[in-house]
Formats: structure tokens, C-alpha cells, sequence
């Protein structure tokens, strides 16, 4: 066994517990949400032992190859799956809403099987500027932040489909949006993910910019990259201010995070297939 | 609308202090930094003219769109930026200030009345006694309360994580100490580059905008530079240089090694491993056989330079591929006889020495060794504001964790005898995430709803 079909089986996991997931939006059973959530879990737990192997395979490697997995864009993407699914899970913990899960384990599957069928999963040495412990530590924070901020996504679609069957005032609402939680309670949620993820990106900006400042001499440049994670961090920004006023909750506040995470995408992937840039994850 | 009251200098100032604005500079920011990362910056004129045609070109220009992030209205966005930021802080630091110096001790009524988390108990026990124990309480649950009488009320006040209250005003500061620092390193510092090829030293290095070289006031020279590939491949895996500094002809750093990642600092002064390349023409150790008398001798051309043989000939270095076909290093070599006649050149292999003493003629020659010096490319920077940005950024996220996880939480307590009966109200708030201490709150109130029960 090695890592590459441990992340086969996490692929399958993650599709098992998106499946659960969206029963549960059906079914309303308390049974499938928790079936969902140990799927979840164990899909979490398989994925780091095979994060934690394929770090090993790398050093098992002839003529040091050794490294952290996270240094290309097949690595990047599957601790981006596994943030998501931490990030979920914690969330979880507090506020036991499996009906989220349904809106934000498909972006961790989607990740999974994206990285999976697509992209180039071989260990590869790593070239001089990417020999870094500070590179390590800037994937690590930009990602957990990356995942919170999809989350917060997540949620804020569920708030805009809700509220915009309330607002419509068809009586009680029943069915799949009966079991959302109520909209106070997406758009606490939607707060609380974007201020978990906010710190974290912020701890990312800086990390890359003090590898930036080791491997160049500049700690910024304004590369599309670097820009791009600053046009992230100050929409964020932008959405906690909003809010202290008080008048940019819910609707607004959710569209928002949606247009933030846009950016994020945008930032992590778009900059190198759109734009070009001196990232190292343009393969 | 009270705003037909205030004066235009007050209506500056609160545009200036408000999150309005705030919001504006943010997404402004956000939309206009867009276009750097869409055009290119700091390109050719020629190139943009072929990509965006002249009309364009000259619109552009003018909008410094070619180098947006130093454009005048960039940077004025960042000044609005930095005004806000300041105003705001002037304006409501001293009401943060006063939780510090002045807090609220005594709860009024309005507090017990309209507090989100509110309790209210009534006992027999005498106030004195009750407080007391109340205090020891609270001092158990939560923290040390203060107590003060007022009225012949008895009133305690707890709180905690008063610093969270000054968390945003961190923040906001370690944002313009960031923005100092990028000026002190712009002022102060430069970025330059320099090739040192091996062997040799320098004492300027070349700035990056502009054509006049800067002392360094020491010198830098290369002993070596070398590359490691990966085991078996062309990837590279390490471009190392060793360096020595030398300052009024004593060595100050002895062929220290640089790596990328790993740079050499110097009186602040840091060069960073970036590039390489061949420096001038390498040189060659040749052995040469006389094929007659079965002498050797070892010569070290450089490529081009003719070499006295014996009685009269001559053989000259004329190329050099590092593989040849795939026989590895191979150098083109031609002899020239005693009366001058150039003869047909012919091909020596390093990795098979004893090839070329089956060509016969006079001699025959032994590829020993080829070196090419190399240049190291360094960039050199230096930059006194560096310090001061990572100290922002460090209080950035200080004070941005300490904002958003952590609450000024206050309980306040008031016992009172009326009637014969002695009441107990108790208040409380967290200016920062409710939903938690309103949990919290319940499990307080338990806790003094018992104590106040079980009296010693
Ligand atoms: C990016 C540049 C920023 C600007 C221009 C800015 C500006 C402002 C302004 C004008 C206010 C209004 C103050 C008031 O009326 O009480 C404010 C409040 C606040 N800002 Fe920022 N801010 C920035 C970044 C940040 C960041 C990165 C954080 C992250 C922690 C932050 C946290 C806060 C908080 C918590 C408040 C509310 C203060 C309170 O409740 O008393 N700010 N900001």
C-alpha cells in the first residue's frame, strides 16, 4: 500500500460523505447525518496517514529528495481537501449542523478527485528557491485559511437560497430548507469561519513574505501572486469592517463571502492559468 | 438629521475617522490592484505598444498603469488609507483608553434593568456577610472583584481580557509601523545586483534602477561556485557560492557558503544566491605523448591559445563540448606543423584517454580535465525598514487574534437590603462574541444562585 491509493480511498470517502450528506438534506435522518460525519472523520484520519507517508516515500527517495508535501499544485490541492474537511469538521463540532456538510464536502471531493485524475502525482526533488521551511509553514496557514473561507462560502450560499425562499413568505418552510439552520445561525457561522480564516491568512501573507525576503532579498514584489493574496486578504477585510458597522450582515454579508472565496480561487489557481507569475505552482 | 449641525471642519474630520471610507479604501484597493496583475509591469515600450497599439500606449502611460503600485494615485489610495486609519485611531482610542483608567465599577440601574445577561436573587442572609462570600465567589469563578460601597449598596465589578479591547487598535497599528517600514527600506535601502567571477572581488555593486554603482565600502569575492544536481537527473539541486568579505585588507567572513534560502549578511548589507554563468574562457589540462621517445608533459591551455610542442610543432585548443555524442566531455584539438601547415583537426574524449593513440602522428593527447570558471549572480539588498516590518507584522497578528478571539468580559454585582430582605442583582457583559459568554453567563448564575443558597 502507498500513499497514492490511500488517496484513492479518500477520494471514495469524501464522495460517500458528500452522497450521506445530501440523504440527510432528504431524509432528515439523525442515523445518515452520523454516518456522514464518521465518514467524514475517517476520510480525515486516512488522509493525514497518507500525507504523513507520502512525506515519508519522499525521504525514502535516492539522492535527498526529502520534503514536505506541499510543494506543488497536486500537493497543494490535497492538504487544501484535507483543510476543508478539518476546518468542516470543527465547525461541526460547535455548531451540529450536518446540513452544512452538504455545501462544503463537494468542494473537498471536487479537490480530491481534481488532484487524483488530473495532475501529476509524482514526488519531484525540489528546485533551490522552494527549499524553504518558510514555504512549509506559508501552505500550511494559507490553506487552513483557504478552507475557512470555503466553508464560509458554503454557508453563505445556504443563507442566500434560504432567505430568498423567507422572504418570498410562502408560509413555514418545510423540506430541505426546513432542516437549514435558521439564517441567524448561517450568518454567525459565516462570521465565525471568515474570522478563524482571516488570522490564518494573514499569518500566510506574512510567511511568504519572509520566504520571499530569504530567497530574493524583497519581502514583496507585487507579483500577480502576492497582489492577488492582498486583494483576498482586503476583501476580507473589507467584510469584517462591514459588519462591526452593523448594517452589512446577512445578504450582503454573504454575497461578500462568496465574491472573497471567488478571489481566493482566483488567487490560488487563477493567477497561474490566467495570469503568469514567478509562483512555483504553475507547473 | 442632525448632520445640518455640525460644522464643515467636524464633517472632514468624521469622514475622515469613518469606516465608511474604510470600506471604500479597501475595495478600492482591491479593484485597482487588479490591473497590475493583468498588465505587465515595468516592460518595453516596444512591447506595449505591439500589445495595447500607440493610442493605448499613451493612455496608459499616462494613467502609469506600466508601474501602477508607485503610480501617484496608488500610492495617494494608501496615503487615504493611512489618514483613515490614524483619524479613527485618534478618535476612539481615548474611549478605549477609559475602560483602562476609569472603569465602571458601580452598575447603575439601567444596567441591571436592560443587560442582555441579567440575574436577580433575594435572601435573608445580612449583605455584609453575603458579599463577602460573594466575592470569594466570583474570585473562584471568574476573577478578583473590586468592591465599593456606594449608597449603602455593596457593589463588585470583575473583568477580563481588557487587552482584547486595544486588539483592533494593534492591528490597525502594526499596519501603518508595516507601511514605515517599506518606507525606511525604500529611503534608506537599495536593490542591486552584482557578478563576482570565481577567484575575483568586488567592491560596488550595480543598483537595479539606475547606471552609477554603489560602494560597498568592503569587499565580496568568490572562492568557488558550484551546482549540485539530483542524483542521475538535470534537476538542480543546489547553487552554492563561497564567499569571503574582506574590509581594509583584513578578512572579516572566510569563505562562508550561500545558498539560496540562505544568503550572507553584512553591515546590513545581504547578498542572496540568484544566477550563474561561464566567466571568460575555460582552460584545459592536456597530457601530450611523444609518440617517438614516449615522453609525456601536461600542459593547461586556455581554448584558442596555441601551445610549443617539440622540435618545432604546435597544437592549439580550437572547442570544447561538455558531451559529445555520448562519449561525455570531448575537446577539438588541431596540431601545427614546424613549417606552419594547419593539419586536420581531430576529436580527444576525457572519459577514454587512450582513443587518441590510435590516430598515430607525431603526438597524441589525453583530455584530463576541463575548468570553466563560473560567475555567481548575487542580489544585493539592503534594507534598514525590514526590521520594522516584521515587527508589524508580528503585531498584526497579535493584535488580529487578540480582536477576534478574545473578549472584554465584566461582571457586575449589587447587593442591597431592602425590607428587611437583601437583594442581589447581578449584570453582565462581553463586548465581543455574545453567544459564548451568554452560555457562560447561565453557568455564573448557577453558581451564585447556589452560593447565596448554602450559606455557612
Ligand atoms: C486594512 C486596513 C484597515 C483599515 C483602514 C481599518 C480601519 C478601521 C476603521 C476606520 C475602524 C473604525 C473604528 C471605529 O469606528 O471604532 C476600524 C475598526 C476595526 N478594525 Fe480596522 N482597519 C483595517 C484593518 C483591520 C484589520 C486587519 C483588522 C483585523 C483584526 C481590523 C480590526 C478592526 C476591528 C476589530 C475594529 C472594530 C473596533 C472596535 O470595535 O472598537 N482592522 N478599522
Amino acid at each position: 500500500m502507498d500513499s497514492g491509493q490511500l488517496f484513492n480511498f479518500v477520494t471514495l470517502g469524501y464522495f460517500v460523505a458528500m452522497v450521506l450528506f445530501i440523504a440527510y438534506l432528504a431524509t432528515r435522518s439523525d442515523t445518515i447525518a452520523l454516518g456522514a460525519r464518521l465518514v467524514s472523520v475517517a476520510g480525515l484520519a486516512i488522509q493525514t496517514l497518507a500525507i504523513g507517508m507520502r512525506w515519508y516515500e519522499s525521504y525514502q527517495m535516492p539522492g535527498g529528495v526529502g520534503h514536505a508535501p506541499m510543494s506543488n499544485l497536486y500537493e497543494s490541492v490535497v492538504f487544501f481537501a484535507w483543510s476543508i474537511v478539518l476546518i468542516y469538521l470543527l465547525i461541526d463540532i460547535k455548531y451540529r449542523q450536518p446540513s452544512v456538510g452538504a455545501f462544503v464536502i463537494p468542494f473537498a471531493f471536487l479537490a480530491m478527485t481534481w488532484a487524483q485524475l488530473t495532475l501529476n502525482t509524482s514526488i519531484e526533488p525540489l528546485v533551490p528557491a522552494l527549499q524553504s521551511n518558510w514555504l512549509t509553514y506559508h501552505v500550511i496557514s494559507c490553506f487552513l485559511g483557504y478552507a475557512a473561507f470555503a466553508v464560509a462560502c458554503g454557508v453563505s450560499i445556504m443563507y442566500l437560497i434560504k432567505i430568498g425562499k423567507e422572504e418570498k413568505g410562502e408560509g413555514p418552510i418545510g423540506g430541505i430548507l426546513g432542516i437549514f439552520p435558521s439564517v441567524r445561525v448561517l450568518d454567525e457561522i459565516n462570521y465565525n469561519a471568515i474570522m478563524i480564516g482571516f488570522p490564518l491568512l494573514t499569518i500566510g501573507i506574512v510567511t511568504g513574505a519572509a520566504w520571499a525576503n530569504y530567497a530574493w532579498g524583497t519581502y514583496w514584489s507585487w507579483d500577480p501572486k502576492e497582489t492577488w493574496s492582498l486583494i483576498v486578504w482586503f476583501v476580507y477585510a473589507a467584510f469584517l469592517h462591514a459588519r462591526f458597522t452593523r448594517g452589512w450582515v446577512g445578504r450582503r454579508a454573504a454575497w461578500l463571502s462568496i465574491i472573497g472565496f471567488a478571489a481566493t480561487i482566483f488567487c490560488y489557481l487563477g493567477v497561474n492559468l490566467v495570469l503568469s507569475g514567478l509562483h512555483s505552482y504553475g507547473g | 438629521m442632525n448632520a445640518k449641525k455640525t460644522s464643515a471642519p467636524d464633517r472632514i474630520w468624521d469622514f475622515f475617522c469613518s469606516l465608511k471610507l474604510t470600506i471604500f479604501n479597501l475595495l478600492s484597493l482591491s479593484i485597482t490592484s487588479i490591473i497590475g496583475t493583468v498588465i505587465q509591469q515595468g516592460g518595453s515600450a516596444e512591447e506595449y505598444i505591439k500589445e495595447y497599439g500607440t493610442a493605448n500606449y499613451q493612455l496608459f502611460k499616462k494613467l502609469q498603469f506600466f508601474d501602477m503600485y508607485h503610480s501617484w494615485w496608488f500610492v495617494g489610495l494608501l496615503g487615504l488609507f493611512s489618514v483613515n486609519l490614524i483619524c479613527c485611531s485618534i478618535k476612539n482610542f481615548p474611549r478605549v483608553w477609559k475602560f483602562v483608567v476609569a472603569p465602571m465599577l458601580i452598575a447603575g440601574d439601567g444596567t441591571f434593568k436592560n443587560s442582555a445577561n441579567k440575574a436577580e436573587f433575594s435572601t435573608k442572609e445580612s449583605a455584609k456577610t453575603l458579599t463577602s462570600r460573594l466575592a470569594e465567589e466570583l474570585q473562584k469563578i471568574f476573577t478578583k472583584p473590586i468592591l465599593t460601597e456606594a449608597d449603602g449598596k455593596q457593589n463588585l465589578f470583575a473583568q477580563k481580557g481588557i487587552y482584547s479591547r486595544f486588539g483592533a487598535y494593534m492591528t490597525h497599528l502594526s499596519i501603518l509601523i508595516i507601511m514605515l517600514g517599506a518606507v525606511i527600506g525604500t529611503v534608506w535601502g537599495y536593490k542591486a545586483y552584482v557578478n563576482i567571477a570565481e577567484g575575483t572581488e568586488v567592491s560596488q555593486v550595480w543598483p537595479r534602477n539606475g547606471n552609477q554603482p554603489i560602494d560597498l565600502g568592503f569587499s565580496v569575492r568568490c572562492d568557488k561556485f558550484e551546482v549540485e544536481f539530483y542524483q542521475g537527473t538535470q534537476r538542480p539541486k543546489e547553487y552554492r557560492s563561497l564567499l569571503t568579505v574582506t574590509e581594509n585588507g583584513k578578512i572579516v567572513i572566510d569563505k562562508q557558503k550561500i545558498v539560496v534560502n540562505r544568503p550572507l549578511s553584512y553591515k546590513g548589507i545581504t547578498f542572496y544566491q540568484s544566477s550563474y554563468g561561464p566567466a571568460g574562457t575555460g582552460s584545459f589540462e592536456i597530457e601530450v605523448t611523444d609518440n617517438k621517445s614516449g615522453e609525456k608533459l601536461t600542459v593547461n591551455p586556455a581554448q584558442g591559445k596555441k601551445v610549443a610542442l617539440p622540435k618545432g610543432f604546435a597544437f592549439s585548443v580550437d572547442d570544447f563540448v561538455p558531451s559529445y555524442q555520448s562519449f561525455g566531455p570531448a575537446a577539438k584539438l588541431h596540431v601545427d606543423a614546424p613549417d606552419g601547415t594547419h593539419r586536420t583537426p581531430f576529436v580527444i574524449l576525457q572519459n577514454h584517454p587512450q582513443f587518441d593513440a590510435r590516430r598515430g602522428g607525431d603526438f597524441s593527447f589525453a583530455l584530463k580535465g576541463y575548468k570553466q570558471p563560473q560567475y555567481t549572480g548575487l542580489q544585493v539588498a539592503k534594507d534598514p525598514g525590514v526590521w520594522v516590518v516584521w515587527f508589524g507584522c508580528f503585531l498584526m497578528i497579535f493584535g488580529s487574534m487578540s480582536a477576534f478571539f478574545f473578549s472584554h468580559r465584566r461582571i457586575w454585582i449589587r447587593i442591597s437590603e431592602e425590607k428587611g430582605k437583601t437583594l442581589v442583582q447581578m449584570a453582565a457583559s462581553a463586548h465581543r462574541n455574545q453567544p459564548a459568554f451568554a452560555d457562560k453567563f447561565e453557568e455564573f448564575k448557577k453558581q451564585i444562585a447556589n452560593t447565596i443558597d448554602n450559606k455557612a
